[in-house]
């Protein structure tokens, strides 16, 4: 399978530089890191945001820095976590005296590198105040305490939006991770593969699928999904994933919600939009209240053909920070 | 107390020793990690374990500090979850050694170790990790050491064929934690890569330590040989005690 790169070795770097170029006022990469950072980071005062994980999810996660969202964001190698020493360096670039929460996608390597950096980092400067929120939105996967868990997902852009929002006005460090876990809490999403992506080092696909077959319940990283079924057309694709989400976030009658229809990096927007029509007259027929709907890429998986639906069950204060200004290159909220 | 010499000698012959073993059994542990999980195991710890043979050799410090090293380089050197298991809980772990390499201290070692991989990895025994072979290596090490008051060398012995009763335990089970979980029960019937390389570690501790204890006896068999285990006997066993912990509480 052909690809738009130089050398698989190089991929994060050259993509990071790339970024870097793309956005020169509002980041800059810390040297000797794969870290990008708010280019004004440390704000003074303010609890800072960050985020990180493999790469491979572009815009997740350096596409989200900016006011109002994320003060430091980690790359690690495609689809691996970056290491701890390097979370660490992100821990301590975005600290400006109110602490730092890192909201973290439930996987076990990102769980643990954060885990390990915010020990190493209180090892070098003892005042130095970490919270986390784990992120565990994908209803595919069996939730148990006996396995590694729920994957974090798309719900994640949900919770750097709500997080950043709640810093950017003033909260303390403990009201940041409060707002940002009461979103993980009310979030779910389910995807889905027309293919599988092609990683760089591997250069072909993960898994195959027949052409009269679609892949349901898939992670972001070409992981299999947990049921192969025969292909369908875009509204049944969106009610089995709708049905799915809401299935898990049980909204309240009435409730209001927030929705993301997710390209999984090679779905044509015209498709997501098909499937967004689907999505919101199911969620109109159940009598929720679709405050805001957005579609594009905002979690993908390389060049994955596919997408996955995140519903948010709403309340005043979500809402609020949601709706709150936030300029970053791929999310940009106005008054 | 052997000086800090020698300390320092047999701690990077047993990081060096560990490095090579590492490289040699690359492909078996990337095979084994190919059945059950993403095939990257065996290419990370070797390029971890030769990054902190690398930084143990241009460091100063004492044992905990050439240990919390070792630990440091394999969290920035091996990455995913691997990293902070192996790395972040030497890292942690070698506080213990501060007061230096004693029976005492490496058993020390070697329970904040475990304690601290648990705590991380959340895992049970049974769950098909590496905890399967360490639980019973780090057990009866200590009680080798406390209850059977077995010369180090012999409890090393000991831990590792029970790591290596753990690691072939690890082949009928269905994996709970790790990224074999995601596979539920087609992960029966596959030996579990962490473990596998938890035994290579602890096999390469002994070896070094038989070694290091080989060459004090030849040079000074007659101490060894002759006296009774109380007063001349101080020497050359001390040094059996220091090396052999010191690489025993290192490699966990």
């Amino acid at each position: 399978m052909r690809k738009l790169i130089n050398d698989p070795d190089e991929y994060v770097d050259e993509m990071l530089q790339g970024m870097v170029a793309a956005y020169p006022e509002r980041t800059r990469r810390l040297e000797d890191t794969e870290i990008l950072v708010r280019a004004d980071a440390p704000i003074e005062g303010k609890v800072g945001v960050v985020s990180g994980g493999g790469s491979g999810h572009e815009p997740t996660h350096a596409g989200y820095l900016g006011p109002g969202m994320l003060d430091g964001a980690a790359a690690g190698e495609v689809f691996t976590s970056p290491t701890a020493d390097q979370l660490s360096e992100l821990l301590t670039a975005c600290e400006g005296g109110a602490g730092v929460l890192a909201v973290v996608k439930n996987y076990e390597g990102d769980v643990m590198n954060f885990e390990t950096a915010a020990e190493m980092a209180g090892m070098e400067r003892e005042d130095l105040e970490v919270a986390q929120v784990v992120v565990d939105d994908d209803v595919a996967v069996e939730d148990s305490l006996y396995t590694s868990g729920r994957r974090g997902v798309c719900g994640t852009v949900f919770v750097h939006k709500v997080a950043g929002a709640a810093a950017r006005r003033g909260d303390d460090l403990e009201e940041v991770q409060r707002v940002a876990q009461n979103v993980v809490e009310n979030v779910g999403t389910m995807g889905m593969a027309l293919t599988s992506c092609v990683t760089p080092a591997k250069g072909e696909p993960t898994f195959d699928l027949d052409e009269d077959e679609i892949e349901l319940g898939i992670g972001i990283h070409g992981e299999p999904g947990t049921e192969r079924i025969e292909a369908m057309s875009a509204d049944r694709v969106a009610e089995h994933l709708t049905e799915a989400v809401l299935e898990d976030v049980d909204p309240a009658e009435g409730a209001e919600v927030a929705t993301i229809v997710n390209g999984m990096g090679g779905t044509p927007l015209s498709e997501l939009f098909m499937v967004n029509r689907r999505v919101q007259e199911l969620l109109a027929d159940r009598g929720f209240d679709t405050w805001n709907g957005r579609v594009g890429e905002y979690m993908t998986s390389l060049d994955m053909r596919g997408c996955s639906v995140t519903v948010l069950e709403l309340d005043e204060e979500t809402k609020e920070l949601l709706a709150a200004p936030a300029e970053t290159p791929a999310l940009t909220v106005t008054d | 107390m052997v000086d800090s010499e020698t300390e320092r000698e047999a701690l990077l012959a047993a990081i060096s020793n560990v490095a090579d073993r590492l490289t040699e059994e690359r492909e078996y542990l990337t095979d084994l990690d190919s059945a059950i999980g993403d095939a990257d195991h065996g290419a990370n710890m070797d390029r971890g374990f030769e990054a902190a043979l690398d930084r143990a050799e241009s460091t100063d410090g004492d044992a905990a500090e050439m240990i919390k090293t070792v630990g440091t380089a394999l969290v920035s050197a091996v990455g995913g979850a691997s990293g902070p298991l192996y790395g972040g809980s030497i890292m942690s772990a070698s506080a213990e050694l501060e007061e230096g390499i004693t029976p005492e201290t490496t058993v020390a070692f070697a329970e904040a170790y475990l304690e601290k991989v648990r705590d991380r990895g959340d895992a049970p025994v049974g769950a098909k990790t590496m905890v399967d072979a360490l639980v019973p290596a780090v057990h009866t090490y200590k009680k080798s050491i406390e209850a059977d008051d077995l010369p180090p060398l012999e409890a090393l012995r000991k831990a590792v064929d029970a790591a290596e009763r753990g690691v072939e335990f690890t082949v009928p089970l269905r994996a709970k934690k790790g990224r074999a979980s995601y596979l539920g029960w087609r992960s029966v019937g596959h030996q579990d890569p962490g473990a596998t390389s938890t035994l290579l570690i602890l096999e390469e501790l002994l070896q070094t330590t038989e070694q290091y204890v080989d060459s004090e006896a030849d040079g000074d068999s007659d101490a060894r040989d002759a006296t009774a285990p109380a007063e001349p006997a101080i020497d050359p066993d001390d040094a059996e005690t220091e090396n052999g912990d010191a690489v025993d509480g290192e490699g966990e």
